[in-house]
């Protein structure tokens, strides 16, 4: 117990003492996240807002394999990006593989699923509401999807803040792409992993409490955008 | 009053439409012809087939069987649009909203705010431009839906039910502002709950029982003395003091 108080004082010297090495380590969590979670929004928003007013056969099936495609393990995508990027894959020649592009690249693709997927769900309930509206003012099926990413533009922004706290909690997919290396490829979440094994408390439960608080934040800010824009926009 | 407008779309007409939806006929045979000057208004119980009726004939729904025709084309003009039971907003102020609708009719950017802000002042929201649309109450949707559908310049204006969630001095400023619609030369099709208004609104009444047209007559006459035993009963059923 008294080492538990211990490493917990320390981890809070690190983080008011702004240690250079925790600094380094939660700043490339953050940039790969967000990398990940714009790229995942660039390629989820459209294909969400293309099933949701889409008229084509096989809509449902796309429907519940966006759904299902949520629950893919960290660490099998972490395997078949690791797989694609590693020498001997078809983008081996690229050098990708243990840098940060990696981590963006198996992050998107951890992701994507989960902001098309939400996605789909918030531009389809908007379709419902507003479909005749628009087909009687003569709205094509792309004028639509676009005039209800628009509309949606709260609930999308709040997609975006779950996929970026999705991503960046996650261990699995940055571990194996990105292989943990010091002062590289090092997050938060690799970085308590390590840390623990090695038994560097202080610095696993500094990185541990900065963690819960960014989750913290996206969820807080997605609440107040919630309320925010109910007011303003109803 | 449209005797000077062209009238190249009208008539409009059903020629046998059905439409079905999971097996179940929702209107069957259905022939019916409007002009383009008088306000129609069709009545008829709950499942009679108004709102299938009215989606039909602005071509929101394909009829399984038969056909919707403008003087006598397949073609569907556009010069028209369509007021919901409920309206409708965009997360957006309540003059992009009528400007919306300018948008998708292709006016250009710099008319499209003159002509949606004039539409406003015309249902007494010009006051609100900058609100948005959808904290805006009940009735003033209303009024900001047909100043949309009005800025459009439509030469039929279909209403389904328009007042049916309002109270009672909301739902008079809404006919007050549909009739002003109609004396500025659009072709009123609407349906609606209340036979008040139906008489207040109508020219002529078309009125529907289970999915079929049983008769079309001019307004005053309807009230009078329906031709239909079956209107003649939903008159009773609905103003039993009569």
């Amino acid at each position: 117990m008294n080492a538990l108080a211990e490493s917990f004082a320390t981890a809070l010297a690190l983080i008011v003492g702004f240690d250079d090495r925790l600094l380094s380590v939660i700043l490339l969590s953050l940039q790969v996240s967000l990398g990940a979670v714009i790229c995942a929004s660039l390629i989820g928003f459209p294909i969400g807002a293309l099933v949701a007013v889409g008229d084509f056969p096989g809509r449902r099936l796309a429907t519940v394999t966006l759904n299902a495609l949520i629950g893919l393990p960290a660490v099998v995508v972490g395997l078949l990006v690791y797989l694609m990027l590693s020498r001997s894959g078809p983008f081996g020649s690229l050098g990708l593989l243990f840098t940060p592009t990696a981590m963006v690249i198996a992050q998107t693709v951890l992701i994507a699923p989960l902001v098309a997927a939400l996605a789909r769900q918030v531009i389809e309930d908007a379709w419902r509401e507003y479909h005749e509206q628009l087909v009687s003012l003569g709205a094509s099926r792309s004028r639509a999807s676009l005039t209800l990413m628009w509309d949606t533009r709260f609930s999308l922004a709040t997609v975006v803040l779950v996929g970026f706290g999705r991503a960046v909690a996650e261990v699995g997919t940055v571990m194996i792409v990105g292989g943990n290396i010091a002062g590289v490829t090092r997050t938060m979440t690799t970085t308590i992993a390590l840390e623990t094994s090695k038994g560097d408390l202080p610095l696993a439960m500094a990185l541990g409490i900065v963690l819960v608080a960014v989750v913290f934040l996206m969820n807080g800010l997605a609440y107040l955008m919630r309320e925010w824009s109910m007011r303003h926009y109803g | 009053m449209a005797d000077s407008m062209v009238d190249s779309i009208f008539p409009l007409a059903m020629e046998g439409v059905s439409v079905a939806r999971n097996g179940q006929r929702i209107i069957e045979n259905m022939n019916l012809r409007l002009n383009g000057d008088a306000r129609t208004v069709i009545l008829g119980a709950n499942g009679a087939g108004k709102s299938v009726t009215m989606r039909v004939l602005h071509g929101l729904i394909k009829p399984t069987a038969g056909r919707v025709t403008w003087a006598g084309q397949d073609e569907r003009p556009t010069s028209q649009a369509m007021v919901f039971q409920k309206p409708v907003m965009l997360r957006t102020s309540a003059l992009r909203n009528v400007a919306y609708g300018l948008k998708l009719a292709g006016v250009t950017q710099a008319e499209r705010l003159t002509r949606a802000r004039a539409a406003l002042a015309r249902v007494g929201l010009a006051h609100l431009e900058k609100r948005a649309a959808r904290v805006l109450s009940g009735g003033e949707q209303q009024r900001l839906a047909l100043a949309r559908a009005w800025a459009l310049e439509p030469r039929v204006l279909f209403l389904d039910e328009p007042t049916a969630s309002l109270d009672p001095s909301a739902a008079r400023e809404i006919e007050n502002i549909i009739a002003e619609i109609a004396a500025a030369g659009a072709k009123i099709v609407m349906t609606t709950h209340s036979l008040g208004q139906a008489q207040r609104l109508a020219d002529e009444i078309v009125f529907l029982h289970l999915g079929r047209v049983v008769e079309q007559t001019p307004a005053a006459e309807f009230f009078g003395q329906p031709r239909s035993p079956e209107a003649a009963a939903f008159i009773k059923g609905e103003l039993p003091w009569v």
